[in-house]
């Protein structure tokens, strides 16, 4: 049977959205198509929780979940994953500790419980700790020789400062170094609980199966004292252009990043700026960004613009890697692109083409088990409803050239910009 | 889950597979040249590479602003790739719009322009995606122990190029390169998704059957000869991380050797993903070299990989050095283990699992329609699609012996090159 373009888009005739009564979200869409699951979520407990000092903790309590549980060691854990084939691990962000696995559909009752295991009663053994805290500060000791990483941690110290998106999610070493065990275990136990936890389940079960094999792990689990994350304070926008550069030597190119901050993903400028963004630095082989700085006048092999957008506010940049004797050069070619878009803004034609690419591309990004759990989660999140996705064309086609230049003069000044180079 | 699928000749020599996948709206169509980096002379290495790049610069029919925006703008993905042993373009695009992707390929078959600005132009965007290579340890690394491991065969050299040939190609070089090597008789195309295998077949002829036979390419056959000895070197650059690769010579895609050693890898370096997109990998925290370096802290991570091709290239194994422990520590630890998988029987339950693994990893990449034209493509550039189709079944039949033969015909210290990243310090500041 040929698929239908719409339906095969996820929506609320899919869709199982279920609350548990100790508040977890279980989101759940059937595909027999592939024998496999895949599983996704979060819950409250990223690095807005961090103290200064001890920066990094929520990514390094979300790291060492899989260490050992009360009912399995690390190696029982680990044989358990592996020889199933499956996979499941941690991080954490700003917001949220994210967690992702896959298994065979055979397998998805293995996961589960490994998954409630890890952020029910995990023990954080001390060994494994050390262990992993080397691992941290190697991890930061190849950042800090990372020209393109560099660059962009240096850029949201500018954008950000004085807000938390300033400080990077996992640490410094000197932080990394100041964390204990008794600090992943008290961060633990006082952040983790069911409240606020989301989890997305999509592969070859029915919906009804899945929400069963969830609620059988983690529908007893009870935290009645979980803190709400701290209210972001408001940022403050650059009042001049201010540039910092990081040397690192030896380096055979240079990265820069040059930007502002960006609109938060629910407000009404995000689809505009989205839109904006593709004709700036993304479409086709980048954009306007990659005609001038690749195509044009051959200074990079990759230059293109991004903006990220979350709950508070998203950065809106352009980043490019240069030989370290063309960085002026390069720069000058964006921040003239960037002046065009905020006085000119986008031609009709250009829109149209993004409109057409950001609709064309949807069912690719949606062929996949992990492309669907990213969109359930991101309907989640945002609160856009289970129908979003099929709304998704008409949101798009709504766009007009007025609304990109409004985004554009909005978020992006050309005198006021945040520019971090890093390299030789 | 292997779906069937049709394979049919041109007259004109091209070769077409086809898999009907009717899961979601979306066709992945792959033209494969047999030409890679192994093809190239010295003072011409990285010309394919360049070749490749320039394929996206403009016909008469698609100009380079034209070919770029078309695709995007029908929602597609595009992209090419380089290797050792070929190299291949690919559109994936709503199922209706594939039609450009096809006329696309059979366009610059043979009418690429190879502008003489483009070529200046893309000279240096090539230069500086080698300069962005260079920022990292491990492709210095990496490149110093394929420099050693290949004296003779054309595999010794990176498929990007060195620099001083890069700085003096020239258009004629290129374009030489592009009509000898670019021909319907040295290509296959791989198509998956959402039509009907008929019309699709169909559409390919019209626009491709046309398309004249050219010469058979050359291709430069030199064996690389047994090594006499191991070979250790040491590659200096700027950070605080010391790095490890131990390449042993490995077997070709179609050597029958491939399948003990692809189980080898998995058992000490953890399953490696065959899937070039999605599907993602499995952890490797009960494979034996993690137990025996991370878990003693030797290291802070380990990874093997074995690469299918056409002669026998090399198995790698890649160490990040714990900030604690030298490099010769974690090399001891890790030649015990090579020792013991040489020496003691290995358990037939650690083969299943490595079998589960696999099947696991096969099932990720199936739900991808553009992993699935990648692989009916690719292994046709080193072996035929049966090679992919029989894989599990090939993993399947090893048997605990076949492992220690080949532990003990491959992981020789005579067979292998050790290379180690110094790191010379860290320099950061604001």
């Amino acid at each position: 049977m040929k698929p239908d373009n719409q339906h095969s888009l996820p929506g609320p005739d899919d869709i199982n959205r279920e609350i548990l009564s100790n508040g977890i979200t279980v989101l759940a869409r059937t595909n027999f198509n592939s024998p496999s699951v895949v599983i996704g979520g979060y819950i409250p407990c990223g690095s807005l929780f961090d103290s200064d000092e001890k920066l990094g903790l929520a990514d390094f309590t979300a790291s060492s979940l899989l260490r050992g549980s009360e009912k399995r060691n690390f190696q029982k854990i680990f044989d358990d994953l592996e020889s199933a084939g499956a996979n499941l691990s941690f991080s954490a962000g700003g917001h949220t500790a994210g967690f992702t696995g896959r298994c065979l559909s055979e397998d998805l009752p293995l996961l589960l419980e490994l998954l409630a295991d890890a952020l029910r009663c995990p023990v954080f053994p001390s060994e494994q700790v050390e262990r992993l805290r080397a691992q941290f500060l190697t991890g930061l000791a190849m950042r800090a020789e990372d020209t393109a990483e560099m660059a962009l941690l240096t850029f949201d110290q500018i954008v950000f400062e004085g807000h938390p998106y300033a400080r990077p999610d996992d640490g410094w070493p000197e932080t990394i170094h100041a964390i204990s065990c008794n600090d992943l275990e008290d961060f633990h136990h006082i952040h983790y609980g069911p409240r606020g936890l989301v989890i997305a389940v999509v592969g070859a079960l029915e919906p009804k199966a899945i929400t069963g094999q969830v609620a059988r792990v983690l529908g007893d689990w009870n935290k009645p004292s979980q803190p709400d994350l701290p209210a972001l304070p408001e940022l403050k926008p650059l009042k001049k252009e201010t540039t910092r550069k990081v040397k690192i030597s030896g380096k055979s190119q240079s990265d820069l990043v040059l930007g502002s901050y960006g609109p938060r993903r629910k407000d009404p400028e995000f689809m505009p700026a989205s839109l904006g963004n593709s004709v700036l630095g993304q479409f086709g082989t980048a954009g306007r960004i990659g005609e001038v700085v690749r195509e044009r006048s051959g200074l990079a092999y990759y230059a293109s613009s991004s903006l990220s957008a979350g709950i508070g506010p998203g950065a809106w940049d352009v980043s490019a890697g240069v030989n370290p004797a063309n960085v002026q050069k390069a720069r000058d070619l964006i921040c003239k692109e960037i002046e065009r878009f905020v006085e000119k803004g986008v031609t009709a034609d250009e829109l149209a083409d993004s409109q057409s690419n950001f609709i064309g591309r949807l069912p690719l990004s949606l062929e996949s088990n992990a492309g669907v759990v990213n969109a359930l989660l991101n309907i989640e999140r945002f609160d856009l409803g289970l129908d979003y996705y099929r709304r998704y064309p008409g949101l798009v086609k709504a766009v007009t050239s007025e609304d990109v230049l409004t985004a554009a003069v909005k978020y992006l000044h050309p005198d006021k910009l945040a520019i971090a180079i890093a390299g030789s | 889950m292997i779906k069937p699928y049709s394979q049919y000749l041109l007259a004109n020599g091209l070769k077409v597979l086809l898999k009907e996948i009717h899961t979601a709206p979306l066709v992945s169509s792959w033209l494969w040249y047999r030409v890679g980096s192994r093809d190239e002379f010295n003072g011409h290495t990285g010309i394919s590479h360049w070749c490749e790049h320039m394929q996206f610069k403009g016909t008469p029919q698609f100009p380079s602003e034209v070919l770029d925006r078309a695709v995007s703008r029908d929602g597609g993905m595009w992209n090419a790739f380089t290797y050792f042993d070929w190299t291949t373009f690919f559109e994936t695009m709503p199922a209706d719009k594939i039609d450009l992707g096809l006329r696309i390929e059979a366009d610059r078959m043979v009418n690429s322009l190879f502008d003489e600005k483009e070529v200046a132009s893309e000279r240096t965007v090539v230069i500086s995606e080698r300069e962005g290579s260079e920022n990292e340890p491990y492709f210095l690394l990496g490149e110093a122990v394929q420099n050693a491991a290949f004296r003779v065969h054309p595999y010794h050299h990176e498929v990007i190029g060195d620099l001083s040939d890069l700085k003096s190609m020239s258009r004629a070089d290129l374009h030489g390169h592009y009509r000898t090597f670019y021909s319907p008789n040295n290509a296959v195309m791989s198509v998956a998704g959402d039509f009907k295998t008929s019309e699709m077949l169909a559409r390919i002829r019209e626009l491709y059957a046309p398309i004249p036979t050219g010469p058979i390419p050359p291709r430069i056959f030199r064996s690389e000869p047994a090594a006499n000895g191991e070979h250790r070197l040491t590659v200096e650059g700027p950070g605080e991380t010391t790095y490890l690769d131990i390449s042993y010579h490995a077997p070709a895609a179609n050597d029958p050797d491939f399948f003990p050693v692809t189980v080898l890898d998995s058992l000490l370096a953890g399953p490696s993903s065959l899937n070039m997109f999605g599907g993602g990998g499995i952890s490797n925290k009960t494979s034996r070299l993690y137990r025996a370096l991370v878990e003693k802290e030797l290291a802070v991570s380990v990874s093997g990989g074995l690469t299918a091709t056409v002669d026998p290239f090399l198995y790698s194994v890649v160490i990040t050095v714990h900030p604690k422990h030298k490099a010769e520590e974690a090399l001891a630890a890790f030649d015990d283990e090579i020792k013991r998988i040489q020496k003691e029987s290995i358990p037939v339950t650690e083969i299943t699992r490595a079998i589960k693994q696999a099947r696991a990893l096969f099932a990720y990449g199936s739900e991808n329609i553009t992993n699935q034209a990648f692989w009916l493509g690719h292994a046709e550039m080193f072996a035929a699609y049966d090679w992919f189709l029989t894989y599990l079944e090939k993993l399947a039949k090893v048997t605990p012996a076949n492992l220690q033969n080949a532990a003990q015909k491959y992981f020789r210290p005579q067979n292998r090159v050790v290379g180690t990243y110094l790191p010379t310090g860290a320099e950061g500041q604001s």
